[in-house]
């Protein structure tokens, strides 16, 4: 780890995590896990759908509702996902399944290696007091070795920064 | 002669420079970690990743679809 006089210069990113989808868990965690492996302090803050993210057992999927841009490699093409699609039952574990399958094909990690690398290189991670509350989880539904906080303590953090990212 | 060689073959961002800074960890200052990778976007991470962190890149090559990179340690 970083002695006394790295730690005085090093930089500090905090990220808020907002959103719990498979395809928008990776952008915090990949980012968050490379910062922290090139010796930036990082903390990320688990607010509102993101505080998923911090449970025991992920399960994620996501869905192809609103993500009108998304094509998936399909037998040498590319093949649109229509937002109709979401609507079939089953749709956004289906996809999140294909999802899955295709990242593990390319060697992309996947959500729980990267927050597992996250623990590894000691990035400090929050979780929303608020929103523990608001969707009735506790402190024992979540990953060891994570803090509670609210907004407060996230603006401590955030001011004390080098960047500071919403995702 | 490297003192240690890393695999990152097959491998995609940003695992090959998490790998890399969990072999590293494990090193001595001036010890030299090869890494083997596949993944073309490694060669613009590697040389940020040294950059930033103080290690030094001695050595950027690639042979077909594998790089291979000498970092060493800081």
């Amino acid at each position: 780890m970083l002695d006394d006089s790295q730690l005085e210069n090093a930089k500090s990113m905090s990220i808020i995590v907002t959103k719990g989808t498979l395809d928008w868990a990776y952008p915090p965690f990949i980012l968050g896990t490379t910062a922290a492996a090139m010796d930036v302090e990082v903390t990320m803050f688990f607010t509102f759908y993101g505080l998923v993210l911090l449970k025991k057992d992920l399960d994620l999927g996501f869905s192809t509702l609103g993500n009108a841009a998304m094509e998936m490699p399909m037998m040498g093409g590319h093949m649109k996902m229509p937002n109709m699609l979401s609507m079939l039952p089953g749709a956004g574990s289906l996809a999140g399944t294909m999802m899955k399958n295709l990242m593990a094909r390319k060697g992309v990690a996947s959500i729980e290696d990267l927050r597992e690398a996250a623990v590894d290189l000691e990035i400090r991670m929050i979780a929303c007091q608020m929103t523990l509350d608001l969707f009735e989880y506790s402190k024992d539904d979540m990953i060891d070795g994570i803090e509670l906080g609210g907004a407060a303590t996230y603006m401590e953090t955030a001011l004390n920064s080098d960047i500071n990212l919403f995702i | 002669m490297a003192d240690q060689t890393l695999n990152a073959q097959g491998l995609n961002c940003p695992l090959p420079i998490l790998k890399a800074k969990k072999a590293l960890k494990g090193m001595g200052a001036g010890q030299v970690l090869e890494i083997t990778a596949t993944d073309p976007g490694s060669v613009a991470d590697m040389a940020a990743f040294c950059n930033q962190t103080g290690n030094e890149l001695l050595s950027t090559s690639n042979e077909g679809d594998v790089y291979t990179y000498e970092i060493k340690k800081a």
